[in-house]
């Protein structure tokens, strides 16, 4: 919670001039992005992890140019093939082009990701809130649900939910949404309890501001760079859980080309043909990477302060 | 504890009564006559309104009776009582793997900041916490298995607390820990770091004690808190992962019986399941929160 107050003497700029007629808001906006930015820049990891996310959603955006083929097309003359060059990442028991559905994969990744960290935000940020702002007996109900949450191991309640809705792309949304939302809860009530304590709060209170205006004008801002780093560093979790539901038959379903699914596919030819399980996993482990090393450098950036 | 005991139990018989899927339909199969259907499904007390179903299975989980399994149609708490050591096994194996790894490599990161020691401990943290478990447990299995036979591929070696049972335990343990160690490792480091920069850790160093003395009489006890706290987060998350971890090596816990329950939608088994991980949890951090008296004296409960 340390933005905003402390960026004035980091404004050693390019020499560009602070655009003279737009607003005063836009321009510390500018300066604050701008020197986040260069914190994140001077993070190795978090450069990486840059690089990565960007080729990750190139690989999304772009993936029926970049695969050699189709990744559900069947070829009998090809099975289990190990890597070549006309095969990157081998074949596997279909003849199907493993590099072609790990490249298809990548949009699954980023879909499940983006929806479900999206989700999960709206009904945390919302519970949270709505906690920390009115207390008494809304706080104490909310968060009784997120202790009852924190009782059920994550995938326990993912599995019994999505396997009961009957499995597939819905109902592990579904599934990993009403696991997930919770931390997203303990955060903002964390952070507006905090914000609550402000003396702007009380006055904004006084000029007879609604609520509704005061969470969305003084509350929300100041506890929005604390939502986007736990949304940045939730998103590889939410990949992995993705694929630990999908490796389990309970999420997405073969033959669509979803990592976890591939993997699990690959699980029986582990000994006869490695590359299918192997291939998917390392892409799930450089999309961790990438979200984690992003997720870290941004929260060093927007809060400096925190011993390292 | 009680009251959240009873939110999960809600939160449970919710999940399978919304659930779509007629559970005597499920038990009889697919050319099952309609009059039997409906025999069961009086039987089974399905044309109950909700809250008497709860209400029913409530009162029979109170006394250890969590009902039938429509497929097997053996007693639920029996089949869990038969996976519950095996899942205790597990979870324990790979705690105790996550600390004598995280703990040391934790503390010596923290207190070689900045050097390789510290670079390269945060370099196998991230590798650990980003790998999928279910990706490293097959990695494990075609190097250590299935190439240099060392373990066994999978299964769980009986009787208990021998060296073929060890052996059979590494591999799932390993699995399960990784991803936690990782974790573990990072936040130690950054709360002993917390903690080395604090007033009395200087002043301690000004009256000219030892950087040892320092670190494991003033830093270690105090850095200790924070981390029986990170553990206790731990625990839940080791079962979490310990679910995937069974399937893929066979291991004869609840997260398998949980997994095959699922699949064929045993609508009594989920409950029990789940029912039981979350006792296991509760009780868990029950025994984290007096390990919190025990290290820091100021904390009393009544």
């Amino acid at each position: 919670m340390s933005v905003g107050h402390s960026d004035s003497d980091d404004d050693e700029g390019d020499g560009t001039p602070k655009g003279g007629q737009g607003s005063r808001v836009a321009t510390g906006q500018l300066a604050r992005a701008r020197t986040v930015l260069r914190r994140v820049m001077q993070n190795r990891f978090a450069v990486f992890g840059l690089v990565v996310v960007v080729a990750l959603l190139v690989t999304a955006a772009f993936a029926p140019w970049i695969a050699p083929y189709e990744p559900t097309e069947q070829n009998y003359d090809a099975l289990k093939e190990p890597p070549s060059l006309e095969h990157p990442f081998g074949t596997d028991t279909y003849g199907r082009d493993v590099f072609s559905r790990v490249v298809f994969g990548s949009r699954y990744a980023v879909f499940l990701g983006v929806v479900i960290v999206g989700i999960e935000m709206l009904i945390g940020v919302s519970l949270g809130l709505l906690a920390g702002y009115y207390g008494g007996w809304t706080e104490a109900g909310i968060m009784r649900l997120v202790d009852i949450s924190l009782s059920i191991p994550a995938i326990v309640l993912a599995l019994a939910i999505a396997g009961m809705l009957g499995g597939g792309l819905f109902p592990l949304i579904v599934a990993v949404s009403l696991v997930g939302w919770r931390g997203f809860a303990r955060l903002v009530r964390g952070d507006v309890k905090s914000v609550m304590e402000e003396e702007y709060i009380e006055s904004a209170n006084a000029a007879g501001l609604s609520d509704f205006r005061v969470i969305t004008r003084y509350v929300l801002p100041n506890a929005a760079s604390s939502i986007i780093v736990y949304a940045t560093l939730t998103i590889p979790t939410v990949i992995l859980w993705s694929a630990g539901l999908s490796f389990l038959g309970m999420g997405v379903q073969p033959p669509k080309p979803e990592w976890g699914a591939i993997l699990a596919a690959g699980r029986g030819d582990i000994d006869s043909a490695w590359w299918i399980a192997t291939f998917p996993g390392l892409a799930i482990m450089l999309t961790v990477i990438g979200f984690n090393g992003l997720g870290d450098g941004l929260r060093d950036a927007l809060d400096p302060r925190q011993v390292r | 504890m009680i009251p959240v005991l009873i939110g999960v139990t809600l939160v449970i018989s919710s999940v399978v009564y919304l659930s779509p899927g007629n559970p005597a339909q499920i038990a009889l199969g697919q050319n099952a006559n309609p009059e039997a259907i409906e025999e069961l499904e009086a039987e089974m007390g399905l044309n109950d309104p909700p809250h008497v179903r709860y209400l029913d299975w409530l009162a029979g989980a109170a006394q250890g009776d969590l009902g039938t399994s429509v497929r097997s149609q053996r007693p639920v708490s029996e089949m869990i009582m038969e996976r519950l050591p095996a899942t205790l096994e597990l979870a324990i194996a790979s705690m105790a793997l996550t600390l004598i790894i995280a703990l040391p490599l934790g503390v010596i990161s923290a207190v070689k900041q900045y050097t390789w020691v510290d670079s390269l401990s945060m370099v196998f943290a991230i590798f650990w916490i980003s790998m999928p478990s279910f990706w490293l447990a097959l990695i494990l299995i075609l190097l250590f298995s299935v190439n240099w036979s060392i373990f066994p591929i999978s299964g769980r070696a009986t009787p208990v607390f021998t060296a073929t049972w060890l052996m059979s335990l590494a591999l799932p343990a390993i699995a399960t820990g990784t991803r936690r160690a990782g974790l573990l490792t990072r936040m130690t480091r950054s709360s002993m770091l917390e903690i080395l920069n604090e007033d009395y850790i200087r002043t301690a160093r000004g009256k000219g004690i030892g950087d040892r003395a320092v670190i494991y009489t003033h830093a270690m006890k105090n850095a200790m808190i924070p981390i029986i706290t990170l553990i206790g987060l731990q625990i839940p998350l080791i079962f979490s992962g310990a679910v995937i971890i069974e399937t893929v090596f066979a291991w004869p816990g609840m997260g398998r019986l949980l997994v095959n329950a699922v699949l064929s939608r045993d609508y009594p088994v989920v409950q029990g399941t789940v029912l039981v991980y979350a006792v296991i949890v509760i009780a868990a951090n029950l025994a984290v929160d007096v390990a919190y008296s025990y290290f820091d004296p100021r904390i009393k409960y009544d």
